[in-house]
C-alpha cells in the first residue's frame, strides 16, 4: 500500500464504540450489567425474537476515512469536537485498533497525546525523565544522552531533584514537554500540546514542531488553533461525523472549516428580509467580505487588502449617512473600528441601493479570526453619532499567514499576540554620537558611566 | 535520517486472537524495568517507617499467628518451631498475595497510560509481579534472622527453593492475569480480590501443615491449590519438616494451566482495554 516515499496510508480506516452502559463484550458495565443483559437476551431467543433484538447502538467514531501522507510532510487534521480526529490518531499510535480498514506507518511512531504520560508525582524530576521517557518509547542510553538537552530545554534545572508533585502546572507541562520534544520518532502525532501552557511555552512548542519538519520528519498535527494550522501544515484534512470532508492545501480547508463548522460566515444576505437591519430611513442588504478581485472570501492572505463591503437601500428622505465597521478578534479583542469621513457622505443621499466598501491595507491585521460588525449612522448635533441600522458580528473571516515571508512575521514562528501586526517601515542609521573624532570604544564606555 | 530501510508497521483490525509477539515484549524489557523501578521507588515514599514496612508485616502476622494457632489451637508445625513455621510459610503466602492483588489492579491504575501510549500491554502486570519481589527479599532477612535464633539451618533441599517461587510467582501471575483483563471491564474484581485472597489464605499450609491430611491421595487433591505446593515445598526447602511428595505435582500442573490461559484470556481482550478501561 505504501510507496517508498510515502509515510503513512490510510485505507477505509474506520472505528466503531457502542454507547452507553449496556455494552457487552466491547463495553464497559458491572457484571451484573452483563449478566441481566445476557439473560435478556436469552429469553428474547427463547421467545423467537432472535439474539439481535436487543443489540445495543453503535457509533462510528471514524468512518471510511482514506489518505496518504508523504514522508516529510506536515499535515493539519481539523475538525469540530467528535469529528474523529483523536481517534484517527489513536489508531495510528496504534492505542486502539481500527474496526475495519487498515494503516500502515513506516518508521517509529511517536505521539504527544498528552504531555506528561505516566509521569509520577512522587518522583523527581530527573527519575520522571528517565521513566517518562522510556514511555515515549526510548531506550535507557539514549535518555542518558540526551539528558542535560532535555533539562536545559525544560528550564527546570535547579528543581531536577525535586519531586515534581512540588512543582507549579507550568513547570510540569515545560519537563513534560521537554522530554517529549526529544523523542525523535520518524513520525510525529501531535495533538492540542498548544492548548496547555502560557504563551513563551507555546512560543516554544510551535518552534519545536518547525524544527522537527525541517528535519524532513513527518508530522500529523490535530489543533484548533487554525492560524497555527495555516502556518505549520502546507496540507489539512477536513473531518466531520468520522468522515473526511476535504483534504488539500490548509488554506483552503481551514476556509471550509470555518465557514461550515462555525456557522460564521463571509457574507450575510438581507435582500429580501424585512426584518433586516435599519429603519425608516435606510435598511441593510447585504455585508461580505471581499479579496482583492472583488470576489466573497471567508479567508485572506494577510498581504493582502481585504474589503468590507456594505450595501444598504436608502429608503427616507436624504439625510447624510456615515456607513462605519468595528472589527473584534477571536480573543475577543477590539482590533479597531473605522467609519468613511469622506465629506461625500456628508451631503443628503438620494434614495436607492449604495454599496460602500471599506478597504483594509494587506499587513495590517494578525493572523486569526475577525468578526466584523457595521453600522450606518447619521451625525447630529454635538458631533455624536445616531446609528440607523446596526448589525453586530454580521460577517466573519480569517486572516492567514500561508508561511512564505513577505509578512511582518519574518521568519519568526511561534504565536504571534496583539490584534494589529503592521508592516511597518524601519529605518537604520549610524549616527555620531560625538562631535569630535571619538572612538567608537571610547564612545561606549563613556556612556556606561554613571553620569 | 538513515537509509536503512525503515520497518513498516501494520494497522488492522483485531482477528481475535492475538499471536504472543514474545520478541516485542522482549524489545520492550527496558519499560518493564523502568515500571519495576518505579513501584520499588515509589512504594514508602513519605512514610515514616519506610522499607522496615516489609519487615513488620510478616512479623506481626507470624506473632499473631504463633499465639492465636501455636500457642491457643497447638496446630502441629512438623517438629519445627511454631513461629519459624509460620513465617516460613508467611513469606511465600505474602510474595503471592502482594503480586496477585498488584497484577490484578494493575491495568486499571495505569488507566492513563494505556489510553495514551502503545506498549505491549502484559508489561503492566509483569513488572507488577516483579516489584513485589523486592519486599519479599527483604522480609527474607527476618526469616533468616528467626532461622539463625533457632540455629536451623538449611538442609541440601535449599537448593529447590527457586523452584517454589517461581510455583508461586506463576501462580500469581496466571491468576492475576486473568483479574487484570477482567478489571478493565468489570470491576467487581476490585471488591473479589480482598475476599478471595483471604479465603485462599485458609486454603494454603500457611498456619497448618499440608501434613495434618492424613491419606497421600487426599494429599495429591490437596495439591490442585498451586499455592499448597508451593509453600509446603519453600517451608521444606529452608526450615524442613517432611518432604511435599505427591503435592507438588498438581500444584505445578495447575499453575502452569492457570498462567498459561491466562496469558491467552489476557491476549484475546487486550485490544480493547483502552476503549474499555
Amino acid at each position: 500500500m505504501l510507496t517508498s516515499s510515502d509515510a503513512i496510508g490510510v485505507e477505509r480506516l474506520g472505528k466503531q464504540y457502542r454507547l452507553g452502559a449496556a455494552a457487552g463484550a466491547f463495553g464497559y458495565g458491572s457484571l451484573r450489567e452483563t449478566i441481566v443483559q445476557t439473560a435478556a437476551a436469552s429469553w428474547d431467543a427463547v421467545r423467537g425474537a432472535g439474539w439481535r433484538a436487543r443489540e445495543t447502538p453503535n457509533v462510528w467514531a471514524l468512518r471510511d476515512v482514506s489518505f496518504t501522507v508523504a514522508a516529510g510532510d506536515v499535515v493539519g487534521i481539523i475538525g469540530s469536537n467528535g469529528a474523529g480526529k483523536s481517534t484517527l490518531l489513536k489508531i495510528l499510535s496504534r492505542i486502539t485498533r481500527p474496526s475495519e480498514g487498515r494503516a500502515e506507518c513506516r518508521g517509529r511512531v511517536g505521539s504527544l497525546l498528552e504531555v506528561g504520560t505516566g509521569f509520577h508525582p512522587e518522583l523527581t524530576g530527573r527519575d520522571n525523565i528517565y521513566l517518562n521517557g522510556a514511555i515515549l518509547g526510548m531506550r535507557r542510553a539514549e535518555i542518558r544522552r540526551k539528558f542535560d538537552d532535555i533539562v536545559d530545554f525544560s528550564g527546570v534545572r535547579a528543581f531536577i531533584d525535586t519531586p515534581v508533585k512540588r512543582y507549579s502546572s507550568g513547570m510540569y507541562v515545560r519537563l513534560a514537554f521537554a522530554v517529549a520534544a526529544h523523542l525523535e520518532p520518524e513520525i510525529l502525532v501531535v495533538d492540542e500540546v498548544l492548548a496547555v501552557g502560557d504563551a513563551a511555552f507555546q512560543k516554544q512548542c510551535l518552534g519545536k514542531m518547525q524544527d522537527v519538519s525541517r528535519e524532513g520528519r513527518t508530522i500529523l498535527f490535530v489543533s484548533h488553533n487554525m492560524p497555527a494550522i495555516t502556518r505549520l501544515c502546507r496540507r489539512a484534512i477536513l473531518l466531520s461525523r468520522g468522515r473526511t470532508v476535504a483534504d488539500g492545501p490548509a488554506d483552503r480547508v481551514v476556509a471550509q472549516y470555518l465557514s461550515a463548522e462555525l456557522g460564521t460566515n463571509a457574507i450575510r444576505d438581507w435582500t429580501d428580509d424585512p426584518a433586516a437591519p435599519g429603519n425608516g430611513w435606510l435598511r441593510l442588504r447585504r455585508v461580505r467580505v471581499v479579496d482583492d478581485a472583488g470576489e466573497t472570501a471567508a479567508t485572506v492572505d494577510v498581504r493582502r487588502r481585504i474589503g468590507i463591503e456594505i450595501t444598504f437601500d436608502v429608503e427616507g428622505c436624504g439625510e447624510p449617512f456615515v456607513p462605519g465597521i468595528a472589527l473584534v478578534n477571536d480573543q475577543g479583542s477590539a482590533v479597531f473600528s473605522a467609519m468613511d469621513t469622506n465629506p461625500i457622505w456628508r451631503q443628503p443621499r438620494e434614495r436607492g441601493r449604495y454599496a460602500s466598501t471599506a478597504w483594509i491595507p494587506g499587513n495590517l491585521l494578525n493572523e486569526g479570526g475577525i468578526s466584523v460588525s457595521v453600522a450606518l449612522g447619521t451625525f447630529s448635533s454635538g458631533g455624536r453619532m445616531e446609528r440607523h441600522a446596526v448589525a453586530n458580528d454580521a460577517v466573519a473571516f480569517q486572516v492567514i499567514d500561508p508561511g512564505e515571508g513577505g509578512t511582518a512575521r519574518g521568519d519568526y514562528a511561534a504565536t504571534w499576540t496583539a490584534p494589529v501586526r503592521p508592516l511597518l517601515q524601519w529605518t537604520l542609521d549610524r549616527p555620531r554620537l560625538d562631535a569630535g573624532a571619538v572612538p567608537t570604544e571610547a564612545v561606549a564606555s563613556k556612556l556606561r558611566e554613571p553620569n | 535520517m538513515s537509509d536503512a530501510p525503515l520497518p513498516v508497521t501494520r494497522i488492522e483490525p483485531p482477528r481475535g486472537w492475538n499471536p504472543l509477539a514474545l520478541g516485542e515484549l522482549v524489545e520492550y524489557r527496558e519499560l518493564a524495568a523502568f515500571f519495576v523501578w518505579r513501584d520499588i521507588k515509589v512504594r514508602y515514599k513519605q512514610t515514616a517507617l519506610g522499607v522496615t514496612w516489609a519487615l513488620l508485616q510478616p512479623i506481626a502476622t507470624m506473632v499473631v499467628f504463633s499465639v492465636v494457632f501455636g500457642r491457643l489451637a497447638h496446630v502441629p508445625s512438623d517438629g519445627v518451631p511454631y513461629p519459624l513455621f509460620a513465617l516460613a510459610g508467611l513469606l511465600p503466602w505474602q510474595l503471592f498475595s502482594s503480586a496477585l492483588t498488584a497484577s490484578a489492579g494493575s491495568l486499571v491504575s495505569s488507566a492513563g497510560l494505556l489510553t495514551k501510549v502503545y506498549f505491549p500491554r502484559l508489561v503492566v502486570p509483569l513488572a507488577a509481579v516483579m516489584a513485589t519481589f523486592v519486599d519479599f527479599l527483604v522480609s527474607l532477612a527476618v526469616l533468616a534472622g528467626l532461622m539463625a535464633y533457632y540455629h536451623a539451618a538449611p538442609g541440601a533441599a535449599v537448593v529447590t527453593l527457586p523452584l517454589f517461587l517461581a510455583l508461586a510467582l506463576t501462580t500469581a501471575l496466571g491468576v492475576g492475569l486473568w483479574f487484570a483483563a477482567l478489571n478493565v471491564r468489570y470491576r467487581d474484581v476490585q471488591y473479589v480480590m480482598p475476599f478471595l485472597v483471604q479465603v485462599w489464605l485458609f486454603a494454603s499450609p500457611v498456619a497448618y501443615s499440608a501434613s495434618m491430611i492424613p491419606s497421600a491421595r487426599w494429599r495429591a487433591i490437596y495439591g490442585l491449590n498451586p499455592m499448597a505446593g508451593a509453600i509446603q515445598g519453600f517451608r521444606w526447602a529452608l526450615v524442613g519438616g517432611p518432604a511435599p511428595g505427591a503435592i507438588v505435582w498438581p500444584s505445578v500442573a495447575v499453575a502452569v494451566a492457570l498462567l498459561v490461559s491466562g496469558v491467552v484470556f489476557f491476549k484475546r481482550f487486550e485490544d480493547s482495554f483502552a476503549d474499555v478501561v
